[in-house]
């Protein structure tokens, strides 16, 4: 088993914690951040594919991940700004209690 | 090298886990703050020190400020919300075993992969290579993440400052 192995394994896991909470939890906050969980794991196996892949002549890797980062902040910013609105709206943040679109 | 690996993914996953399973949200987003610092580690364990630094500015510093002023702003009962309902429960036990399993086949498909081996050279970025790069091929991204970035936060100003009119049988 490579240090690749590893990394990816390690990411595999961090992905699988942020998909079971974002599954189980019926706070929408928490929701949220295991998205953001599910991204870092992502940007984790960019990381690990520049240190150990192949070809790393260039710095595509790191180039991936601020791009994904700043993905990442854009979407937090938003995803925040509707579960502000939400709270507003129905004066809590239970997931099972947003069933209707209408405003 | 493998020992300091394994420190780094001990305090991520398992700050990550707690943060998942911890019923005070607060608790929930200090933790969360200590797996992406333990992210930025891993990053610099890996060589990649520009990646580390803007995790550490944007997601330690930043986005986990945005993340606590939302837990209080929308913070109902201080002590978090502590009667568990048997729906609750049954969702936790599915989504764990989903977890679980999404776990299984993924350590599958990595152990059953093989890569190439890796450059003997360890790769640099150093942040004259990152910003030229940035600067030349990457440029035409680089202003379009700009252009997103922008839009999403006075989306996000929108959004979130525009107080909704009521309906008077809306009330609560």
């Amino acid at each position: 088993m490579t240090q690749l192995h590893l990394c990816l394994l390690i990411s595999s896991a961090l992905f699988c914690i942020g998909l079971a909470g974002a599954l189980a939890r019926s706070n929408t906050i928490l929701v949220l951040l295991g998205i953001e969980l599910m991204l870092n794991a992502a940007n984790l196996n960019f990381i690990a594919f520049w240190r150990f892949g192949p070809s790393p002549a260039h710095a595509t890797g790191v180039i991936f991940v601020i791009f994904s980062i700043a993905i990442a902040a854009a979407e937090a910013a938003v995803g925040l700004a509707l579960i502000i609105s939400l709270y507003r709206h129905q004066r809590n943040i239970r997931l099972q209690d947003a069933v209707r679109l209408k405003g | 090298m493998t020992a300091i690996l394994a420190f780094i993914a001990l305090v991520m996953l398992g700050s990550a886990a707690a943060a998942m399973i911890s019923r005070n949200l607060v608790h929930s987003a200090l933790l969360l703050a200590l797996s992406w610092l333990g992210t930025a580690g891993f990053y610099l364990w890996a060589g990649a020190d520009f990646a580390a630094f803007a995790q550490v500015i944007v997601y330690v510093g930043a986005v986990s400020m945005v993340v606590l002023f939302a837990v209080l702003l929308t913070r109902q009962n201080p002590v978090g919300d502590v009667l568990v309902e048997p729906a609750s429960r049954k969702r936790s036990t599915a989504a764990l075993s989903v977890g679980a399993c999404v776990a299984a086949v993924l350590s599958a498909a990595v152990m059953s992969s093989s890569f190439p081996p890796a450059s003997v050279a360890a790769p640099t970025a150093t942040v004259k290579q990152i910003g030229l790069e940035l600067m030349g091929p990457y440029g035409a991204a680089l202003l379009i993440v700009g252009v997103l970035l922008t839009v999403a936060l006075l989306g996000a100003i929108v959004l979130a400052a525009s107080e909704p009119e009521r309906n008077p049988e809306d009330a609560p």
